[in-house]
């Protein structure tokens, strides 16, 4: 596999990214390389300069401040899933993290580049939009955070203007008493989703308090599923409820159908019921 | 030291260098001024070419020479068809290493660019422009071989490269008579091989004195020099092929391709080594695949479960030209095997074979025998249910019984030997068949889709007799030789002329040297792969090395055992019929502390002070072994799986193998061989197969969409074995390369149906992906 001719530049910081993209038309940002380098050797991309942004060491790391977590950009998965901070705040994203792709890969990619490609059919997104996590994005025109649900715009495009980096992300630690779990349907070639469901319920005084559901790999999107969502608040988190909120999925779909030769788009949307529904008894089981 | 090396499971000493990286593969070796050839590729399926631009091309930064078809047309003969089976009106189209008129699969080779370094030729290729003609496409092998479909060679007519056909007994009589009749159409899907290492030549032309060495990924370097031969015009005395460690072949590193022809006509022009590599992207469209039939059977059979007969049109894909083995592959390897492990006596089928828009189709793992295993093993559980009987009984009930010298089939060829039932019981035991039959009932009580798979097997292997591959039309023979050296240190040299790329022989024909002299095992270096250096020989495909060049390399070193007989006999003065032999001593009957040790023959024999009266000096033998017959090992093997009744998912969670090889000469290899094979043959069952789109474009063109087998999708594999030696083989062996993938696929794909038989679906094409599973569980709530 032989790409391209492309230059090399790499970063010493953000400001220094920021311009190298700027001063070079049509630059990609390279970070852990696991979406845009095999894009590279198919010949699909050809970017005519490489920002190299992975040895800026400012990017990488997990913390948690004021009852956030905060990610920089370069973290690989494999350190998000066995991040105690994460486990402990955000286990549906730990989950996530997890069951990217394989090994090598959740050694070397990077959260920052997994969201900014976008892959409707990735992990980490579906957790990160019911999480309601936030971006935080360094440009020409300084900073500014971009919420997760806002991101996207269309199969692999996003809200990013030309020269912006995103340099982490900022995820509310869950309250007490919520569970949470991520449940994939994986492709077994590529091992993306051909669904995942990323499912959040709050319980307080036994019975459902909040709910936050999102699905990924069923649309171009993540589909947030509010008809489930609306159905879980209020209920008693049991079995009857569960079906009841997972059957009203169909309802959710209403963006941009996915589907390929291993399983079309009528086939992912009922997918989706029956692995919601196991989301839900996995996260509601953690609840409370 | 008394060393009982042969028949134990001592580690690969292939192993250390493959594991750490120090192995050296064709593309790690670089030559002074070595330059690099990228191939451009036919992007459409079938076309006519208007016309071809090279020039940008050519005008790149470092390229040095851009050639089409029309520059190697006339330089390089085309590829020839090596298996030209009789009486079935074979047809051999042109195959020119690069198409100049018209192309006919996604990957035809069109143009080929060279360059200082590989980056510059792929650069380069894009520059080069080609006006297509597009034509219709057809991928279906039935399709293809009706009125009306695209035509893709002049000479072959609805597409038939051959019409093919077995018969034994009476068919059409029995099925006239038979109490009941079952019917099925078994599609099996076109594979991609997936060696670890794609394919890849260096040639080497010395232009002083015509001399071209191709360092080349194959499985059979005698053959490829041999066909190099014959395409480049370069006599074969004057051409060397060296086949350094090959990464996997799967029999997909057996065919002669356009590449190494075209790499070595570079070399040829520009009197510089040329190195050209395939991509894993050109490795799914350049590079033989697998399978590829739609198989219509039908099976006969007496009320009582006796089958009486067995019918079968086959349509075989064979891509858009003749591979070079592949019109055997889809009936002498598989037509002669329709008997199974069974005494069916009425045999009839019909193989066409069919060029389609693909990637050529010849010899991958199994090569054949799965595709006729998977027909009968099939068709025997479709009868079992016809029957109301339990699948095993059919079986047992059909088994040729225990034979030990011998057995004929409907279908013309004779058994070794076998002991089917063994194999059998084994399997049933160690699954605890009656029990999970129990368990399954209960499951169904829950509602849950539960199946239990079985199926025997018998192979063909060890191919073969040399004069039955010239009755085949095999266009070469099929016997090994060896030569055994003994250094005057008691050190010990193999040269074989097969080719071993990851099965093992480095270690397993050491052993066979220590077993027979009793030399230590690490006193034998097994060298193969360079036809400078080996004696010629056939390959390493078929499950034929240990077999046929074991027993070639046990033949030479039983010379060097009567040699050293009679020389120890000379040395201790006394006769030679008095001399016996130990563990590596040859000693006086009676005084067994008067010996020699084969080290002390070896010394003596190479510094010769000593020697009887006429006999030669050295310690060295060669010996050439045309196999009497096939060898045909056999055994039975069973699959538990489970069906998510919501999703379609399969997971298998249990399987059994029990094969009989015969002698095994290292039983951790065997085993090694089995998992393996089995993971292959379950591959096209539950993931593997190749997708094209109308117009013949791959959908499965990369590793993100063409789903192999992986280590988290298989079970424990419990391997069990019998031994019941060939009569006809000096050691008794069989060989064990692909009896996994050859049982595998019908065991794993009778377990499913068995799950779904509940609902009453019999039939879903390979592979059962979930969303045809869950459609098929649809369509049976949705239609009962």
């Amino acid at each position: 596999m032989f790409p391209a001719n492309t230059n090399y530049h790499r970063a010493g910081s953000v400001a220094e990214a920021i311009q190298l993209l700027a001063a070079n038309e049509g630059a990609k940002v390279l970070a852990g390389g696991h979406s845009l380098i095999p894009a590279m050797k198919l010949r699909l991309a050809a970017p005519e300069a490489l920002v190299d942004i992975g040895h800026i060491e400012a990017l990488r790391g997990i913390s948690l401040e004021s009852g956030s977590l905060v990610i920089g950009a370069l973290t690989n998965f494999a350190t998000i899933a066995s991040s105690e901070l994460v486990q402990a705040n955000a286990q549906v994203l730990a989950e996530a993290a997890g069951v990217v792709g394989d090994p090598a890969v959740r050694n070397r990619g990077t959260i920052g580049g997994n969201v900014s490609h976008g892959d409707p059919a990735s992990d980490p997104p579906t957790a990160l939009t019911a999480l309601g996590a936030t971006y935080n994005v360094s440009g020409p025109g300084g900073e500014r955070s971009i919420a997760a649900s806002d991101f996207p715009t269309g199969l692999l495009e996003n809200a990013l203007q030309d020269n912006e980096i995103l340099t982490g992300v900022a995820v509310p630690a869950l309250a007490a008493g919520c569970g949470s779990a991520y449940v994939k349907f994986p492709h077994p070639a590529s091992r993306y989703a051909v669904v995942g469901v990323a499912a959040i319920v709050g319980v307080e005084g036994g019975s459902c308090s909040s709910a936050s559901v999102v699905i990924g790999g069923v649309e171009t999107t993540p589909t947030r599923a509010s008809s489930v969502e609306a159905a879980l608040v209020g209920s008693d988190l049991g079995d009857g409820a569960l079906d009841a909120a997972a059957a009203a999925v169909a309802a959710d779909f209403t963006g941009d159908p996915m589907g390929d030769i291993f399983a079309s788009d009528e086939y992912r949307r009922a997918m989706a019921a029956v692995y919601l529904r196991r989301a839900l008894g996995i996260a509601a089981s953690r609840a409370g | 030291m008394t060393t009982r090396v042969f028949s134990s499971g001592i580690r690969r000493r292939e192993d250390p260098r493959l594991i750490t990286g120090r192995a050296s593969y064709t593309d790690d070796i670089k030559l002074p001024g070595m330059v690099h050839a990228a191939i451009l590729r036919s992007m459409y399926a079938h076309a006519n070419i208007a016309s071809i631009d090279t020039s940008a091309a050519a005008a790149q930064p470092g390229v040095i020479a851009v050639y089409t078809g029309a520059d190697t047309e006339g330089a390089l003969n085309g590829l020839p068809c090596a298996w030209l089976i009789p009486n079935s009106d074979l047809k051999t189209p042109a195959h020119p290493a690069i198409a100049k008129d018209r192309v006919r699969y996604v990957g035809d080779a069109v143009a080929v660019v060279v360059a200082e370094t590989r980056y510059q030729a792929e650069d380069a290729l894009e520059h080069i422009s080609v006006e297509y003609e597009p034509l219709d496409a057809v991928l279906n092998p039935k399709e293809a071989a009706q009125e009306g479909a695209p035509q893709l060679h002049d000479e072959a007519p609805s597409n038939l490269a051959f019409t093919w056909a077995v018969a034994g007994g009476d068919a059409d009589a029995a099925f006239a008579e038979a109490d009941v009749t079952v019917s099925d159409v078994i599609t099996l899907p076109r594979l991609i091989a997936n060696p670890m290492e794609p394919r890849s030549a260096i040639a080497q032309w010395v232009g002083p004195t015509g001399e071209l060495t191709l360092w080349s990924t194959s499985q059979n370097p005698h053959i490829a020099r041999f066909l190099t031969s014959v395409v480049t015009g370069v006599p074969e005395h004057r051409i060397r092929v060296i086949a350094p460690e090959v990464g996997g072949g799967f029999g997909s590193k057996i065919p002669y391709y356009p590449d190494e022809a075209i790499t070595a006509f570079c070399a040829m022009r520009l009197g510089v080594p040329v190195k050209w590599t395939e991509t894993r992207s050109e490795n799914y469209l350049a590079t033989t695949q697998g399978r590829d039939h739609i198989e219509e059977v039908e099976m006969a059979s007496t009320a009582d479960g006796r089958i009486t007969g067995l019918r079968t049109t086959v349509y075989a894909g064979l891509g858009g030209y003749l591979s070079t083995a592949a019109p055997g592959v889809p009936t002498i390897l598989h037509g002669l095997m329709y008997s199974g492990a069974y005494d069916i006596p009425n045999i009839s089928g019909t193989i066409y074979g069919v060029f389609n828009n693909g990637t050529p189709v010849d010899a991958y793992r199994g090569a054949g025998r799965p595709e006729a295993t998977t027909l009968i093993e099939r068709l025997v559980d479709v009868l079992a249910a016809e029957l109301g009987m339990d699948p095993v009984e059919v079986r047992r009930k059909n088994l040729i019984p225990k034979f030990e010298n011998g057995h004929d089939v409907a279908t013309g060829i004779t058994y070794d030997s076998g002991d089917y039932e063994v194999t059998l019981d084994s399997a049933l035991d160690a699954a605890g068949y009656s029990s999970l039959r129990e368990e399954q009932a209960q499951a169904r009580q829950e509602g849950r889709l539960v199946g239990v798979g079985v199926s025997t097997y018998v192979e063909i292997c060890g191919l073969g007799p040399s004069q039955v591959a010239g009755a085949v039309g095999f266009q070469g023979g099929l016997w090994e030789s060896a030569i055994v050296r003994f250094h005057p240190t008691g050190k010990v040299n193999v040269m074989v002329g097969s080719s071993p790329h990851g099965q093992g022989e480095e270690t397993t024909f050491a052993q066979i040297v220590a077993g027979e002299v009793g030399v230590d095992v690490d006193d034998v270096e097994v060298i193969h792969g360079d036809t400078d250096l080996t004696p010629m020989g056939w390959g390493t495909y078929g499950s034929r090395t240990t077999a046929v060049s074991g027993a070639a390399v046990t033949l030479a070193t039983r010379k060097i055992k009567d040699k050293s007989r009679a020389l120890a006999a000379h040395l201790l003065e006394a006769a030679t019929e008095d001399i016996e032999y130990e563990d590596g001593r040859f000693f006086v009957r009676g005084s067994p502390d008067q010996h020699k040790t084969i080290q002390d023959i070896a010394l003596m024999a190479n510094v010769a002070w000593d020697m009887p009266e006429g006999m030669e000096p050295g310690l060295e033998a060669s010996a050439f072994y045309d196999p009497p017959n096939f060898t045909y090992p056999f055994g039975a093997h069973l699959a538990v799986v489970e069906v998510d009744l919501a999703t379609g998912q399969i997971d298998l969670q249990k399987y059994v193998a029990v094969d009989d090889c015969g002698v095994q000469i290292n039983p951790m290899i065997v085993e090694g061989q089995v998992h393996g094979g089995v993971a292959q043959g379950v591959g096209p069952v539950l993931w593997e197969g190749v997708v094209y789109d109308e117009s013949g474009q791959p959908l499965t063109g990369t590793m993100l969409d063409y789903a192999l087998p992986r280590a988290d999708g298989l079970p424990d594999i419990e391997v069990q074995s019998n031994t019941t030696p060939s009569p006809h083989h000096p050691l008794g062996v069989k060989g064990v390369g692909e009896a996994g993938t050859i049982a595998s696929t019908p065991t794993v794909y009778n377990a499913v149906m068995d799950a779904l038989r509940p609902l009453g679906i019999t039939r879903i094409d390979m592979p059962l992906t979930p969303e045809k599973v869950w459609r098929a569980m649809q369509d049976a709530r949705n239609g009962g």
